[in-house]
């Protein structure tokens, strides 16, 4: 992946781009550096400023904020890849959530066929999503916007609008005879131990191990290199016989999976179906997967970026809040920085891609 | 006619540390086509856009009708006189406006046009515009619906409505036919005629031949020869922008083996006559035709875009019939398509990755990319092929177009194949990289059948054991490439030759 310029093969140096100045290595070095640093700085900054900020608990608290964004950003990464886009991985989470408690407090099944319920609902609904836009050519906004729109409404349905808990009122008086089953619940509230005791929460070993994952599937496979084939040039990449059809369904059913399993957390870590919870979701798994593209200059969706992106933002806000920074000032903070790196990411490097002829 | 229109003294121009013009100087007198040739990278884009305003010059003046002229944006140039067509036809045209709104795009963008449209001036307008340019085309119709030579013909009579003083040309008949080009090539002499300096940029000698009054060679940044008068020298022009004598294509035509691919009485559309053609182990078969005869129906029916209408097609006796471009790659079958940006360059990729991208599945195992692998093939194939660049990990965006050419035909090769399909493979490539590219496709022949589609004759002279001639998606004649009659070829693909003349061929 080095962009240095050693080795001339071919005949002789090309006249565009021989040399880089020192002024075109500073650039170089400030793109593919810049956020890192800012990422380190950062946590050097609110160590040395917020108290309690620095040790291994108030690490893990950012950690478990972040995994079940993170989890969904490195869903939409996933179509991003392909050149894609799904606005619906929110509500496909809140769906889930929904759905796992619904089937284990009204319809009392256990856990395991939750699960699975749950998954195969999220890789369902990608099937859809992939199906609307490479087969009915529905653009992915506009096919991924409807379907959230159409969750949305769908998982209010089945509880006339209401939260779903243990020993609720059903509408039809009944009360519900169901409970969360607690190897659910540990799923959301179990610690493992690691040098402290009760310190690594299952969320956040879900996060780790989809993100490495994610990020083995797109750097090191060749399905991965043909989804980013398909996303930098869809025509050339069909004309070299990649299957693009399928790809990018397999990417908007990646995408509704990870949503799904994030959903689950959710509802593993409330103990219930809430109307009102993961509102925020979709924006901060988009904004996560887009500051994820200034990363090491990548300039492109990417399994890393996304989750140093995702972190970036849990570091921020959660080294904010230890200084007493308002909540309401989250979304602010948040919008900034992803403003920043986008500004990053496109205009630095269109600098540098500009450089030659 | 033989007045001054512009001229540029000592222009420099560096990017860096990379001086693209040095101390360039250049007259364009009016009234005249001066063609400018050299090989990519010798800096002719960068001359058109520092004409086009899109570039300033470091050093150096310009004057425009003894004025000086620095542009500073391409709207100025517009305004001072200087209008340039692009070689990418669609960054001339905006397809969803209609050819009214095409030619008048650049009054809307002026100040003082007025707030709302005026559609029947406007249409009035556009057919005064279109009638000066001897355009026969409804100015209603949708630019989307029109074909490569009209668009190219409405930007330049965009163009001519701010009564330029200079017009350049950049390739303006890379995507053309031949009968395309000859209409363009009398608009080109009607507007000399009115006294417009034109500079005209391309790799096309029998385009050079047609058209210029003067060829001017360029090479590494500097004027190398500018050749004028009756008798215009164009090997030397050639030489001159090379840097050294090309040497003559010749080759003998080596017999060819057994049929790889057979045709058998194919039918390539409804309605069209059946034809059949044999590809032969070391054999390359060149296809010629106009744009539209069928060339790329028989590429897109041999690569598994879309099925032959009627017909048997074999492959190694076996029956062929490739449902995708995938099948079709694990047959065996590779493809090369036109129009690189679009169709087989992927931005995004390394030269490495472009190169490697269909073939994954035989680099490393259980899915995972054996990248070191990878790199091994591609500084292989970059040595092959004499490609230019810094290594193998170079963005494929930083290449020379005639690079990137040979990028695309190093994917190819790279894998043994059964039958190649090359379609248009000089596409704006120079002389020098296109006789590179031909000597590889020949002496890698051996063990395939070889398919190269060409509009341009001088190409499939260059390349060909066989040319076929396509016409209304069939074959209509086939000429052995030795003591060829130009004209014979020529009469075929212009279809000027009678039915019966065809059959008898």
């Amino acid at each position: 992946m080095e962009a240095t310029p050693d080795q001339p093969a071919g005949k002789a140096a090309p006249l565009a781009e021989s040399k880089r100045g020192s002024r075109g290595l500073l650039l170089d070095v400030a793109i593919r550096y810049g956020f890192l640093c800012l990422l380190l700085g950062m946590i050097v900054f609110f160590s040395a400023f917020a108290s309690g900020f620095a040790g291994p608990r108030s690490a893990v608290f950012i950690f478990q904020s972040v995994a079940i964004t993170g989890i969904l950003a490195l869903g939409v990464t996933c179509t991003l890849v392909v050149g894609g886009f799904d606005l619906s991985i929110g509500s496909v989470a809140t769906s889930a959530m929904m759905l796992s408690a619904y089937m284990m407090v009204i319809l009392e099944q256990s856990a395991v066929v939750t699960i699975l319920a749950c998954l195969a609902m999220g890789a369902f609904i990608g099937l859809v999503n992939g199906l609307l836009i490479v087969k009915t050519k529905v653009p992915d906004l506009l096919a991924t916007l409807g379907m959230m729109f159409l969750l949305l409404g769908l998982q209010r349905i089945p509880t006339e609008g209401r939260s779903i808990a243990a020993g609720m009122t059903l509408p039809d008086g009944s009360t519900a005879q169901g409970t969360f089953s607690p190897f659910f619940l540990s799923m959301g509230r179990h610690r493992f131990d690691f040098v402290l005791e009760n310190l690594v929460p299952v969320s956040v070993v879900f996060l780790i191990v989809i993100g490495i994952l994610v990020w083995v599937f797109l750097e090191l496979t060749r399905h991965g290199r043909l989804m980013y084939a398909i996303g930098s040039n869809e025509r050339a990449a069909g004309l070299i016989g990649t299957n693009v059809t399928r790809y990018k369904i397999m990417a908007y059913m990646i995408s509704g999976t990870l949503a799904s399993v994030g959903g689950l957390l959710l509802a593993a870590r409330l103990g219930r179906g809430d109307i009102a919870s993961g509102t925020n979701l979709l924006l901060d798994a988009v904004a996560a997967a887009l500051i994820g593209f200034a990363v090491l200059g990548a300039a492109k969706p990417n399994a890393f970026g996304t989750a140093m992106g995702a972190l970036f933002v849990g570091i921020l806000l959660q080294g904010l809040t230890m200084m007493n920074a308002p909540y309401y000032t989250q979304d602010f903070i948040k919008g900034f920085v992803l403003v920043i790196a986008l500004v990053f990411t496109f205009s630095l490097s269109a600098r540098r891609a500009g450089s030659h002829l | 006619m033989s007045d001054l229109s512009c001229r540029i003294s000592n222009v420099d121009k560096a990017f860096g540390e990379n001086r693209v013009l040095r101390k360039l100087s250049l007259d364009l007198p009016a009234g005249r086509v001066t063609a400018l040739m050299g090989a990519n990278g010798a800096g002719k884009s960068t001359l058109v856009k520092i004409l086009s305003g899109v570039h300033a010059s470091d050093h150096g003046s310009i004057t425009l009708l003894d004025r000086p002229f620095a542009p500073a944006t391409p709207s100025q140039a517009i305004r001072a006189g200087v209008v340039t067509v692009h070689q990418n036809i669609n960054d001339g045209v905006i397809p969803d406006l209609d050819v009214a709104s095409n030619l008048l795009v650049d009054r809307l963008a002026e100040r003082g046009y007025g707030f709302m449209l005026n559609r029947r001036r406007m249409i009035r307008d556009a057919r005064e515009i279109a009638a000066g340019m001897d355009l026969d085309i409804d100015v209603r119709t949708p630019v989307a619906e029109l074909g490569v030579a009209d668009r190219q013909l409405i930007a330049i009579a965009r163009a001519m409505a701010h009564a330029p003083k200079l017009l350049i040309l950049d390739e303006p008949t890379s995507s053309l036919s031949a009968a395309e080009a000859e209409r363009l090539f009398q608009l080109i002499e009607k507007l000399q005629a009115q006294g417009v300096a034109i500079l005209y940029i391309s790799h096309r000698m029998s385009d050079i031949r047609r058209i210029a009054d003067r060829v001017v060679s360029m090479r590494d940044g500097e004027i190398c020869g500018v050749f004028e008068g009756p008798d215009i020298d164009y090997e030397g022009a050639v030489d001159a922008m090379l840097g050294h004598r090309m040497t003559e294509v010749d080759f003998t035509i080596p017999p060819p083996g057994a049929p790889i691919v057979s045709l058998q009485d194919v039918r390539l559309k409804s309605g069209s006559a059946t034809f059949s053609l044999d590809l032969c182990e070391n054999e390359i078969v060149v296809v010629t035709g106009l744009l539209g005869a069928g060339k790329t129906a028989l590429a897109q029916a041999l690569f598994g875009m879309a099925p032959v209408y009627d017909g048997t097609v074999t492959l190694d006796s076996d029956r062929y019939a490739p449902r995708s471009p995938n099948e079709a790659v694990g047959s065996g079958v590779f493809l090369s398509p036109k129009d690189r940006a679009s169709n087989a360059v992927i931005q995004d990729f390394n030269l490495a990755r472009n190169m490697t991208a269909p073939f994954l599945d035989r680099y490393g195992r259980l899915s995972f990319v054996d990248r070191r692998q990878e790199r091994r093939t591609a500084r292989a194939m970059i040595g092959d092929l004499a490609i230019v660049c810094q290594g193998e990990v170079d963005g494929i965006g930083t290449l020379s177009g005639g690079n990137q050419q040979k990028v695309m035909l190093a994917r190819w090769l790279s894998q043994p194949s059964r039958l190649l399909i090359l379609d248009e493979p000089f596409q704006g490539v120079d002389i020098g990289a296109r006789r590179d590219i031909g000597h590889k496709i020949r002496a890698t022949a051996g063990e395939r059948a070889t398919l190269v589609l060409v509009s341009e004759l001088d190409e499939a002279f260059e390349i060909a054991d066989r040319i076929v001639v396509f016409h209304d998606h069939t074959a209509i004649a086939e000429f052995r490439n030795e003591n060829i009659d130009m004209n014979a070829v020529l009469a075929a693909v212009t279809g000027s030759a009678t039915n019966a003349d065809r059959r008898a061929a």
